[in-house]
């Protein structure tokens, strides 16, 4: 339906609409160069791989290598996002900051000089040779406890994201696949998960659980935010599966799963890996959020938990700095580097972003 | 017995935020396909051409109506079935872009159609019939194997595709508009391609908005109106002697080499704009937009080409207004009625199809309101 | 002269090194004139038409001028072009379906887009409503948001915003491909009438398709790997092509009237050579069944005929004579295309070198293509 707009076809009004807004509002709307035009964007499917006509990826394997055929770049695009993601200072920066603390993370509890729920020292001693950052009112080593509990916030973020990439992914697809009865009935299933305030439902658990481990945060966690991979998946896999290649592959006797998993999917691999990062650092700061109010994990130490004690013990008041600021910082660090990374992200995949 | 049966075919789509306007693509469309035929389906964008297609390649239900390929039903043939149906019923569609998945390479096509219907064929084997298919579609297989779509031109895209088919023991084509994207000079390969495997026995239906390439090759012609079929038949007469409007007006409009527009109204009857802004809550359709237009009763068709050119740059004004372009596009049901019809039967038959009589022989034509 | 581009050169940064997109191109539009501009796919036909207007980002000005109404175009500085646009330039964009921003009303957008340039939308009301009458749209879609109105509402709106303001020079860039015949007819013969309304002083028709401009353009001008092979008046192009090219576009265009069983067409075999590393002389050489020896230096894009410029050294050898194609070998009217040609520009011998003699031309129409060539690459 790409050249012929007005084609009656499914839903064919509400995409034309949808696929006006991703691209035009920047170009006439916001009047900073408003010649009526030049945009990129073509009703209906394909929006992606016309907006390059406006927006020009730059090109790589292009054989009559001209920029007027917006259609002859996608071939070479692993190896040219690879040039630009290698360039971007942004993704380089999230990217090796976030590298540091996962590496921290997976050795930590090889270097931590002391065990960080044991009695090591007198409580509330500021930084030292001895204690880096001290030690807390309870006389644990608050480096030691931030090590430990870097690794645990990892897990919840990386247990919650998976997760909800799961199920995000898989009813995501089968709306945006098969639409019709089963794409409502998922809808209204996904309203209705969104709707479940988390944190109520958080509280009544926790007190018909003894105790609460990592991986019962992570699920938590994934089952109240795939809602969101759902719809998102669900939105692309409306256009794609309207592009003539996924016709095609019916017309070969595929069945629905291989062409989801190997035309479709791939299509929004970019989108997805997006998707994916946020979801991790949004599953790092949520468990954040949790263990602080006292409703996270019971039997580990984590970032959330350390400022959790912190505020249970009056560290604010007793003027004990260095027992919440250390995991508020990694914290605050971590999702802004994720944030830092995803942007740069953004602007490897979206051409219209790139700087030329 | 026709190698395909369309027999009072009609869709109702649903539009709208919640679903909640129904449209009919197409209403009550018969005709048949026989082998060694083409049939060109040509309409303007709307009119329910590509949907029609799609119905034929049983990748959208019709509404109701049925399809008979080879006097099976084909709504009712099942998994297995629909495989076996694909082994002899294949499309081309309008975009070679869009038919390839950008992130593999073009060949993928044939290795989808192995993977599923011809399992066992050894490599060597398999490479010999891919070649063969390549061959009649004048490719040559060093030049599009292993490439990625991007590597060939659109001509080479679409060539491919219809060798994919060939694969297969493919017996009707369905060749959705596969030209329009194609430069004028790659255009005509495909066209006499097509012409080619008719002449090998394929039946082909060819959908285009473009008078003048279905003229080229179709035996039949299909013209397709807002889901009607508004006249039919061998093609010289159908575009050779046109009588419905609708048919005279698309051809009035066909950009010429050698002729202007404003040439071939000459002597035609002209209603001035704003005179027949037909109303239309009774469910007829409106032809007000023939009026708009300067009207041929007699085109020049089969009059060669070659000629002079039109003088420069000295246009006469065809109609006493502007032709308006709403009237064309506007459908019956899309401007807002009183009450949206709430099922697609009340739909299909709140607006029905005009009936079909014959003129001529081997021409029908569709009754005007 | 309403529009003189003199060996304009906008070549695309790629990561293999540059794309000479354009590559030294001169032309003249007149006050009144309809130009079109025709080519395949990746020509540079859309390039050309864009950077008279906006040249994007990853495009560039290689040299080369462009003078409007006598005034020189800063098309390589965006800020500097920002005072032109709208007002003296205009562009109807390739998909300018969709190029009317969604969220808000046509006439607030309108507005907008006005006071951006400077102009105060009272000051214009009358004119735009004048002219929606004009195009037969009704009022109303000055408030109405772009998804309710059709394509061709959308296409007729468009094309009266972006002429409000009267600029000389409407670049229209394929406005006809995507729409059906009726509709293609309409938009063509509005685009007419915007001229004969004196909207617009000249109108670029880029398009793919010669019949196209065949109804609505002055001129036609041919574009070929970046370079122009042809330019005259449409009935001239159409009727009387000298370019092998031009011809074999024409022979390959199937008409109304033609069917496969009384005359099959053919195409062009092979395709257009990469711009990356363009081929020394005749860019259409591989392709032409009437390439010689000479065809492997660079054509000049010289008038053969009064007001037919060709770019092909057949039609010299066959209007001109081989005296001619000799005189053309002398220094300083052609240079000898080596390796890295594609930056050289052929010298263009404008009036002073004319080689008119209607009466002995040789004319090849199309009907010579159509025997050629019917094999299939």
């Amino acid at each position: 339906m790409t050249a012929s707009p007005g084609e009656i076809g499914p839903a064919a009004g509400v995409e034309e609409a949808s696929s006006l807004g991703s691209s035009s509002t920047e170009e006439v709307g916001a009047g900073s160069e408003p010649v009526l035009g030049p945009v990129g964007s073509i009703a209906g499917g394909g929006v992606e791989a016309r907006a390059t006509v406006a927006a020009g990826a730059p090109v790589v394997g292009a054989p009559s290598g001209l920029g007027v055929g917006p259609r002859q770049f996608t071939g070479g695009r692993r190896w040219e996002f690879l040039y630009f993601a290698l360039r971007n200072k942004k993704l380089l920066l999230g990217m090796s900051v976030e590298l540091v603390f996962v590496v921290l993370a997976i050795i930590g509890p090889a270097i931590a000089p002391y065990n960080p729920s044991k009695f090591v020292a007198r409580p509330n001693l500021g930084p030292s040779g001895a204690h880096l950052m001290g030690t807390t009112y309870f006389g644990q080593d608050v480096f030691s406890q931030l090590l430990y509990g870097l690794r645990d916030s990892y897990l919840v973020g990386f247990l919650g994201g998976l997760f909800a990439a799961i199920v995000g992914m898989a009813i995501g697809f089968s709306a945006g696949y098969r639409g019709g009865v089963l794409d409502e009935v998922l809808q209204v299933f996904t309203n209705i998960i969104v709707m479940i305030p988390s944190l109520v439902l958080l509280i009544v658990i926790s007190a018909y659980l003894k105790t609460r481990g990592i991986l019962f945060e992570g699920v938590f966690i994934g089952v109240t935010t795939w809602p969101w991979v759902a719809r998102a998946v669900r939105a692309q896999t409306f256009t794609l599966r309207e592009r003539d290649f996924v016709d095609l592959a019916k017309l070969s006797g595929r069945r629905a799963t291989s062409i989801i998993v190997k035309d479709i999917a791939p299509n929004m691999a970019s989108y997805l890996f997006l998707v994916l990062i946020l979801l991790f650092g949004s599953s790092i700061l949520l468990a954040a959020n949790f263990d602080f109010l006292g409703l996270g994990p019971t039997n580990t130490v984590s970032l959330g938990t350390m400022m959790n004690q912190a505020m249970l013990w009056s560290a604010l008041q007793l003027h004990v700095w260095w027992w919440f600021i250390p995991p508020g910082a990694v914290i605050t660090i971590i999702v802004a580097a994720l944030l830092v990374a995803n942007v740069g992200l953004d602007e490897v995949f979206n051409p219209r972003l790139r700087a030329t | 017995m026709s190698l395909l049966e369309l027999d009072k075919v009609s869709k109702v789509y649903k539009t709208g935020t919640f679903g909640g306007e129904l449209k009919p693509a197409l209403r009550e469309v018969s005709f048949n396909i026989d082998k060694g035929e083409v049939i060109s389906l040509i309409g303007q964008s709307g009119s329910g051409k590509s949907t029609l297609g799609k119905i034929i390649l049983h990748l959208v239900p019709p509404t109701s109506g049925t399809v008979r390929f080879e006097g099976t039903d084909i709504s009712a043939i099942g998994k297995a079935g629909l495989r076996d149906y694909y082994r002899r019923v294949q499309g081309v569609f309008q975009d070679p872009f869009s038919s390839y998945n950008p992130l593999y390479k073009a060949d993928r096509v044939f290795d989808m159609v192995k993977s599923v219907y011809f399992p066992g064929v050894r490599g060597t084997d398999w490479q010999a019939k891919v070649e063969a298919a390549l061959e009649s579609v004048t490719l040559n297989p060093g030049d599009v194997l292993n490439k990625f779509p991007h590597q060939l031109s659109g001509g080479q895209q679409q060539r491919l595709l219809i060798a994919r088919a060939l694969l297969l023991d493919v017996r009707l084509l369905v060749a959705d508009e596969i030209i329009s994207m194609l430069d004028a000079s790659t255009r005509v390969d495909v066209l006499n391609l097509l012409v080619d495997l008719k002449r090998r026995g394929l039946g082909i239906l060819f959908i285009t908005h473009d008078l003048s390439l279905g003229n080229y090759i179709s035996d039949q012609t299909v013209i397709l109106r807002q889901g009607v079929v508004v006249e039919m038949g061998e093609t010289p007469k159908v575009l050779g002697n046109p009588q419905h409007t609708y048919t005279k007006s698309l051809l009035a409009a066909v950009p010429q080499l050698h002729k202007k527009w404003g040439e071939l109204g000459a002597g035609a009857t002209v209603i001035p704009a704003g005179e027949v802004r037909a109303g239309s809550s009774n469910g007829k359709i409106a032809h007000d937009e023939v009026g708009r237009y300067s009207k041929s009763p007699l085109h020049p068709l089969r009059q060669g080409r070659g000629g002079s050119g039109g003088p420069l740059s000295s246009v006469t004004k065809t109609a006493g207004g502007r032709p308006s372009l709403m009237e064309l596009e506007d459908a019956p049901w899309q401007r807002r009625g009183p009450k949206a019809k709430k099922s697609p039967s009340a739909v299909l038959s709140a607006y029905p199809a005009p009936p079909l009589q014959e003129c001529e022989a081997g021409h029908f034509v569709a009754t005007e309101s | 002269m309403t529009l003189e581009v003199d060996k304009l050169q906008i070549s695309y940064r790629t990561l293999r090194g540059d794309v000479r997109a354009v590559d030294g191109v001169s032309f003249a539009v007149d006050d009144g004139e309809i130009m079109g501009l025709a080519g395949e796919s990746g020509c540079g036909k859309s390039t050309l038409g864009n950077s008279l207007v906006y040249l994007e980002g990853r495009m560039k000005h290689a040299g080369g001028t462009v003078r409007l109404d006598g005034e020189v175009l800063p098309i390589s500085d965006q800020r500097a072009m920002g005072r032109y646009r709208l007002k003296r330039v205009s562009i109807i964009p390739q998909y300018a379906m969709s190029a009317l921003n969604p969220t808000r009303k046509v006439g607030r957008m309108t507005a907008e887009l006005l006071k951006s340039r400077g102009v105060r939308y009272d000051s214009v009301e009358e004119e735009l409503k004048r002219r929606i009458d004009l195009v037969g749209l009704p009022q109303g879609v000055l408030g109405m948001y772009p998804f309710e109105l059709s394509g061709g509402m959308r296409q007729r709106a468009t094309m009266v915003i972006s002429t409000l303001l009267d600029p000389s020079l409407l670049v229209a860039d394929e406005v006809t491909s995507a729409l059906d015949v009726s509709t293609q007819r309409a938009v063509g013969e509005m685009l007419m009438e915007f001229r004969d309304e004196r909207f617009v002083k000249t109108i670029i028709v880029i398009t793919h398709d010669l019949s196209i401009l065949a109804q609505v353009a002055d001129t036609i001008t041919v574009m070929y790997a970046g370079k122009l092979v042809e330019k005259a008046p449409a009935a001239t192009v159409v009727g009387e092509p000298l370019h092998p090219y031009t011809q074999a576009l024409l022979a390959s265009l199937p008409e109304v009237g033609v069917r496969y069983e009384d005359a099959p067409l053919a195409g062009i075999p092979g395709r257009p050579p990469s711009l990356l590393h363009p081929p020394a002389g005749c860019r259409f050489g591989a392709r032409c069944p009437f390439a010689f020896e000479k065809c492997s230096q660079d054509p000049p894009f010289m008038e053969l005929r009064p007001g037919h410029e060709v770019a092909c050294w057949k039609a010299v050898r066959d209007i001109g004579g081989t005296s001619v194609l000799a005189e053309a070998d002398q220094p300083g009217t052609e240079g000898p295309a080596g390796p890295g040609a594609g930056s050289e520009v052929p010298a263009v011998p404008r009036p002073g070198a004319q080689l008119a003699s209607p009466t002995s031309a040789v004319s090849p129409g199309p009907g010579e293509w159509t025997g050629q060539g019917t094999g299939q690459p």
